[in-house]
């Protein structure tokens, strides 16, 4: 997080749904690291690119699908063109 | 039933005829459903109204999905719909084609004027398709402007689950259409609350939780692909309890392996339904650690109760505490993806350590296995 970009507009805030940034001093700052899931929300939504996130997902079977394959990992819901396509 | 098209309108600036929502293969696909009860005039030309009430069809069809891949093809084609009577200012929340999602959201706008904009996420939930991109800010521009927002409801302010953030930056919504995004609680059942609030979410609506129901409903999905290695399994325990010199025994087989097949489907349920519904009262933060000791614990209970009947050779013994647990650990291990806060680099970590655990553990109780099989011939 490159603290100096923050304007604490609170945006980071609104759409973390762990509740990792906390507001000091009219400025975000990561309050709980831990709780953090990588989803990148705040990075996404933070218009000043104050933050940044390695995202992915925590999904076990999607990483051993890409050990296995050397693809990304795919959780599976609807890769491979499912959903309403024929 | 009347049959109702449902009607994309064009981009501002390019006002040709209205054309029907088309399937991938060009087909036009009228909405000949239970949930679409009429059409809202607008300046762009009629659009969808849709029931905010469920139907029973609607329920059963949500039950489908937390049971099987019937999820995989419940889908409703993209665009824009309307709930009541909406306006010019009435807001937009935006959603996910997987009908399961379209569904939460419009039975919890019963009593309001609004409009729905689906996206399409190719029938995937708001969350998984953020992850994804397909709920992302390119398919809500698109949308956007391929429904005619701009003439419908130039005034609305864009809803979006909150949970479709990792997928949507709204500053850059905002710039390309004009539109305001306003990120709403993470449930859709929040809404009411989140509208008379005035449009604001509470810390509570902001985060995600997962209790027991979350847990229980998600044990499912967990329980049958396990289940799907299941007969593979019991093959195995099979042949190699029923192997003997003259070939494969029946009733060797049935008697031998009958309590590996029980151990298995304990197993199965130690890691997809126990640790699932006692999650937070397992010690350790690792998941694998959560399932071996719910498979251990299992195993530990069936032993007991066994070794009444009398003594069990040592080299089963061996062999079971070597696999059953670490069996539950690896099902137990693949709830990770089913929970609403496991990170990519923890996962990564756990299974660094965990894989050559699996491998190892898997390779010595099948070499116990085939000791036993050894010293009950006499071979050795």
């Amino acid at each position: 997080m490159e603290a100096g970009k923050c304007t604490g507009c609170g945006m980071c805030m609104e759409v973390c749904p762990h509740e990792v940034f906390r507001l000091e001093e009219r400025r975000a700052v990561i309050a709980a690291r831990d709780r953090c899931m990588e989803c990148g929300a705040c990075e996404k939504n933070c218009a000043l690119g104050a933050l940044s996130v390695s995202k992915g997902v925590g999904c076990a079977s999607a990483l051993i699908g890409s050990m296995i394959t050397g693809g990304p990992p795919t959780c599976g819901c609807g890769d491979g063109g499912s959903g309403n396509c024929c | 039933m009347p049959e109702i098209k449902l009607i994309l309108k064009p981009a501002a600036g390019h006002e040709k005829s209205p054309v029907e929502v088309k399937t991938c293969c060009g087909v036009p696909e009228p909405v000949r459903a239970e949930w679409a009860t009429g059409t809202v005039d607008t300046p762009s030309g009629p659009v969808c109204r849709v029931s905010a009430t469920l139907t029973r069809a609607d329920r059963w069809g949500g039950f489908k999905c937390r049971v099987s891949s019937f999820r995989d093809r419940y889908s409703v084609p993209p665009g824009l719909y309307a709930v009541g009577e909406p306006g010019m200012a009435s807001d937009i929340f935006v959603s996910a084609n997987y009908k399961f999602s379209f569904d939460m959201l419009r039975c919890e706008l019963s009593g309001m004027s609004a409009w729905i904009l689906v996206l399409d996420t190719k029938g995937i939930n708001v969350w998984c398709a953020a992850g994804k991109g397909t709920f992302g800010t390119a398919e809500l521009v698109n949308r956007i402007s391929a429904t005619g927002l701009h003439v419908v409801a130039p005034k609305g302010r864009l809803i979006l689950p909150q949970l479709g953030a990792p997928g949507v930056s709204a500053n850059e919504v905002r710039k390309e259409t004009g539109f305001r995004v306003c990120y709403g609680p993470v449930r859709a059942s929040d809404i009411p609350a989140y509208i008379a609030a005035g449009h604001k979410a509470s810390r509570r609506m902001r985060e995600v939780r997962f209790g027991l129901a979350d847990r229980l409903v998600l044990a499912p999905m967990e329980i049958i692909p396990a289940m799907k290695r299941y007969p593979l399994f019991a093959l195995v325990i099979l042949t190699v309890f029923g192997l003997g010199p003259q070939g494969i025994i029946f009733r060797d087989a049935v008697s031998g392996g009958l309590p590996f097949l029980l151990l298995g489907l304990l197993s199965v349920l130690a890691g997809a339904l126990l640790v699932p519904v006692l999650l937070p009262f397992i010690p350790f933060r690792s998941f694998a650690v959560k399932g071996w000791l719910a498979g251990g614990a299992v195993l530990l209970v069936c032993i007991k109760a066994v070794a009444v009947f009398g003594p069990i050779p040592s080299t089963l013994t061996w062999a079971a505490w070597i696999f059953f647990p670490m069996a539950s650990s690896y099902i137990a291990l693949q709830f990770t993806g089913s929970t609403t806060f496991t990170c990519v680099s923890g996962v990564k970590k756990e299974l660094k350590a965990a894989l050559p655990v699996y491998i190892t553990a898997a390779a010595v109780s099948a070499a116990l296995l085939l000791a036993y099989k050894l010293l009950s011939w006499g071979v050795i």
